[in-house]
């Protein structure tokens, strides 16, 4: 699968965006979690049927970009305007974690640019009796066992990230990036924006996440106006890597329900 | 040369298996089951008497930091030991080192404090403006790591402006929305108390206080030794800034223990510092490396002096004092000895305000009192006019407090 790695400049803003794409289809932008951005498995199988965009979020140069950001509707703008610079008019949105978040915020607040949605294990909601965990409070060890349904298997091994200072620096950014939008409780009221979006989302979520609990998923479906919840077994929160053919066929037949126009 | 009585205010009776059974020293070791209110009062109790012992033994100043949730120094409020000090003590400089600016929202209630505490000292106040650790910040206060140091930096400006600009004002900051500053009183001292920064490796506030031509305080428990490479990188940063070397403007944090001789010191001190090594510095590394907090400049710098850091984190777990003693962790020793180690790290370090930890972990009362006597009779007047021949001004110094360490 051939993938391009482009920047974009955004009219009169001093930020430049980096977006990864590739395949062939109707337009699908996917949002990263906050380990970063990368081309995974999920990804080659979506480019199958779609042209998949995954672009960073902001601060993948420098942390000083952040700067132009204080809160999530300076995030959304920013999003709208990279839909406008690659002539993206409604494509669909899919994200993973905080990236699922950032779909959402996009979505509500902009539903005239959304066609359909798909939120894997995403952030935004809170429970008290059952708290997203902190993943920057504990060891590593610990994230690994909350983001991987058996933390020892390949997959998990080979997601870890590499020890060479550069690959550090870029996994730093790519944390600084999200915590900026979530510290310390993503919370920021999706929970009253939810019933804005009005395309047809698929909640997709690994019955093993200890991450955001899996009875998030109820949650979120029961303050959306159309939800679909796909559990899967033996996953947990990185449900994408440990099960990407899985996740992309329910994303992809998700995405196909009903023609590209359909929902103008 | 100066001498600041700095102790941290560690709670002094953890459990000995302490760093076995708990995460972390900060944030959130149980305050239900590690914490007695009575047992705290009466450390602050005897912290305070130790500052009043220290301002009658002629230290120059006492230095009060801010730090929160942990057993490490739990000051939490600078300011309201100050207040207390201002009015048991005369002559000594209150160096508050400092308020964590980033954590308040608006710092405006900063400036007031700092000003109330130096009209009722008669000007003996030093406005010290940390950074703030991440745990301190983000982790105990919620400040979004890569917030922090704009936080700071709108927060100091709002200070500086309550400060020097005749009321009422406006301030329109990024964070900070205020139709009418106005503040009363504003401080003694004109334009305004000397300013401190407190730092760790951040190259951000080695440029800053160049550039404002605020003093420098290296605040680190790895010794002189470590702080060689560091403080050299900051008075080149003041050169570059086309600025004066003048020692006054930085400052150093320095574990020292004196006794009758060498020996009697290993005695009386190494189950103390040990205490404060195994468990006041007992603190994960994730707390250290809250996403945002350090910027990407910053970040390669301390990559950089990890190595050296390491070295030191090593001769310090195995808790031997040769250890501290070679490695500069610690200084420590009869009065000739002490004297000796203490100018070589005054001279080499080039620095003017040493920041005398004189109460060291589990250190009882008497004990330390002990130690600031050994130290005020000793070993200050063998170092007191080190800078003298050199005849710098000490613009740093508040103008209401004594200035019996000269310049």
């Amino acid at each position: 699968m051939p993938v391009t790695e482009q920047t974009v400049s955004l009219p009169g803003s001093p930020l430049v965006a980096k977006v990864l794409a590739g395949g062939t289809g109707d337009p699908v932008v996917y949002f990263h979690g906050a380990s970063g951005n990368a081309w995974t498995p999920l990804h080659d199988r979506l480019a199958e049927r779609f042209t998949v965009y995954a672009p960073w979020h902001p601060g993948w140069d420098t942390l000083d970009d952040l700067e132009l950001f204080d809160s999530l509707l300076d995030l959304v703008l920013y999003y709208v305007d990279i839909f406008d610079a690659l002539g993206l008019e409604r494509p669909d949105c899919v994200g993973h974690s905080f990236g699922g978040m950032v779909a959402a915020e996009i979505a509500a607040i902009r539903p005239d640019r959304v066609r359909r949605v798909a939120l894997i294990a995403p952030w935004g909601l809170w429970r008290d009796d059952q708290p997203v965990a902190d993943i920057w409070g504990m060891p590593p060890g610990r994230v690994a066992e909350l983001l991987w349904h058996d933390p020892r298997s390949d997959v998990a091994a080979a997601s870890a990230p590499a020890a060479d200072p550069e690959a550090m620096l870029r996994s730093y950014l790519a944390s600084s990036a999200a915590a900026h939008f979530v510290w310390p409780i993503p919370d920021r009221h999706l929970d009253r924006r939810l019933r804005r979006i009005t395309a047809p989302t698929l909640l997709v979520w690994g019955q093993q996440d200890r991450l955001v609990p899996v009875s998030y998923a109820q949650d979120f479906a029961a303050r959306l106006p159309d939800a679909t919840v796909r559990l899967i077994d033996a996953a947990a929160h990185n449900v994408h890597l440990e099960h990407p053919g899985a996740v992309a066929a329910a994303i992809a037949q998700h995405l196909d329900a009903a023609p590209v126009d359909a929902a103008r | 040369m100066k001498f600041v009585f700095f102790p941290l205010n560690p709670y002094r009776e953890l459990p000995p298996d302490f760093e076995d059974r708990y995460e972390s020293v900060y944030v959130t070791p149980p305050n239900d089951e590690l914490c007695d209110p009575a047992r705290a009062g009466q450390f602050y109790n005897w912290t305070l008497d130790e500052y009043e012992h220290a301002a009658r033994l002629g230290f120059d100043g006492l230095g009060i930091n801010e730090h929160h949730q942990n057993a490490y120094g739990y000051f939490n409020s600078p300011n309201l030991f100050a207040a207390a000090l201002a009015r048991t003590t005369r002559d000594a400089a209150l160096v508050l080192l400092g308020n964590t600016l980033a954590l308040y929202q608006p710092a405006l209630r900063v400036a007031e404090d700092i000003a109330v505490l130096d009209t009722l000292s008669g000007g003996r106040v030093v406005a010290g403006m940390p950074v703030g650790t991440p745990m301190d910040t983000s982790f105990a206060y919620g400040v979004t790591p890569s917030q922090v140091r704009s936080r700071f930096h709108e927060a100091r400006e709002l200070i500086l402006q309550a400060w020097t600009r005749p009321g009422p004002f406006h301030f329109n900051g990024r964070f900070t929305k205020l139709r009418y500053v106005n503040p009363w009183p504003r401080p003694l001292q004109r334009p305004h108390p000397p300013i401190w920064l407190a730092g760790g490796q951040s190259l951000e506030t080695f440029e800053l206080a160049a550039r404002e031509d605020y003093a420098y305080n290296f605040l680190n428990f790895n010794g002189y030794k470590f702080a060689l490479d560091t403080m050299r990188i900051f008075w080149e940063t003041v050169e570059r800034h086309g600025k004066d070397k003048n020692p006054f403007q930085g400052g150093f944090f320095q574990q020292i223990v004196v006794a009758d001789t060498d020996a009697e010191a290993e005695r009386l001190y190494l189950e103390h510092i040990q205490y404060f090594y195994r468990k006041c510095l007992h603190i994960p590394p994730y707390y250290f490396a809250a996403p945002g907090y350090t910027s990407k400049r910053s970040a390669d710098f301390q990559m950089r002096r990890s190595p050296a850091a390491a070295a030191v984190r090593e001769a310090v777990r195995e808790g031997k004092w040769s250890n501290y003693i070679e490695h500069g962790i610690v200084i420590a020793g009869s009065p000739d000895t002490v004297a000796d180690r203490l100018a070589e790290a005054i001279k080499g370090l080039h620095i003017g305000h040493l920041m005398a930890s004189l109460q060291i972990g589990s250190m009882g009362h008497e004990l330390t009192l002990q130690n600031l006597t050994l130290f005020a009779e000793k070993v200050m007047p063998r170092l007191r006019g080190i800078w003298d021949a050199d005849g710098w001004p000490d613009p740093w110094w508040p103008s209401g407090a004594s200035t019996a360490g000269s310049a």
